[in-house]
């Protein structure tokens, strides 16, 4: 894979309640970590690009807080929080996260760094408390989704 | 409607592949036969077959009984049931990941810079 080849998002279930991603990042599994990690960074490319982060609390430690909102250019608010329960880094990062929009949606996050010749593989995998939970985290985001028409699907079904 | 294997993972999985989703895409225009497919993917026919069968198999694409020409089209209620809002959860974190890889890029030029 050449460094500037666009790089694809896979998505995958690994079982009706859990959710999976993976994608490679050109650099260091430590500056990896600390882009998630630290308010200043996080602000800088959270979310879809129409939206901005507008709250970014975090609390680096097992137990601690972290709480991230995002808002849309219409005004609509998007939080997320939770708490840390592992801090490895540069390895493991695992949080629990709360949509809050959907209470009671909670998911254990466990984001992996994989460093491989420069390159690092990032794995965010979802562990919901079932499955209705984790169609609705699919379904969530739809929203910011909405404003950026340019989804491959959505010329599909403009076809059918 | 009860099923053994979670659909919307076999959708995804279908999905993941960029040949089958150029399928997919080809589809979306109308019908066509397997002859079809294969010329603008330069595919052999197996080969196009063998993507087909996954497609087939996630009930996104459904062949016909004519013999000779066997034509394949979309299940149109199928993709719309599930792939759009698990296509764009996708997307969305690949223009965030876009974003956060500009931002790499960006930190790591005032590092060497320094």
């Amino acid at each position: 894979m050449t460094k500037t080849e666009a790089r694809e998002v896979t998505l995958t279930l690994p079982s009706a309640c859990e959710l999976a991603m993976t994608r490679a990042f050109s650099a260091p599994a430590l500056v990896l970590f600390e882009v998630w990690t630290k308010p200043e960074h996080v602000r800088k490319w959270y979310g879809v690009r129409s939206t901005t982060v507008t709250v970014c609390e975090i609390e680096l430690r097992v137990g601690g807080a972290w709480r991230w909102v995002v808002t849309t250019p219409n005004g609509m608010e998007i939080a997320f929080s939770g708490e840390f329960l592992e801090i490895d880094p540069p390895h493991r990062l695992q949080r629990t996260e709360r949509f809050e929009a959907v209470p009671g949606a909670d998911s254990v996050v466990t984001l992996t760094f994989d460093e491989k010749d420069g390159q690092t593989m990032l794995t965010t995998h979802m562990l919901f408390p079932n499955r209705q939970q984790r169609d609705l985290c699919l379904k969530s985001g739809m929203e910011p989704g909405v404003k950026e028409c340019y989804d491959n699907i959505d010329s599909i079904l403009a076809a059918l | 409607m009860k099923r053994s294997v979670d659909p919307l993972s076999m959708i995804l999985a279908a999905l993941a592949d960029p040949t089958r989703r150029a399928i997919v895409e080809k589809l979306s225009t109308g019908e066509a036969t397997v002859n079809t497919l294969a010329e603008p993917l330069q595919m052999s026919l197996p080969g196009v077959s063998k993507h087909l069968k996954v497609l087939q198999k996630a009930g996104l694409v459904v062949q016909g009984r004519d013999a000779q020409r066997r034509p394949c089209r979309l299940n149109a209620r199928r993709v719309r049931e599930v792939a759009v809002w698990a296509e764009r959860f996708r997307k969305n974190w690949e223009e965030s990941f876009e974003r956060l890889d500009e931002y790499l890029a960006e930190i790591t030029k005032k590092e060497i810079s320094k």
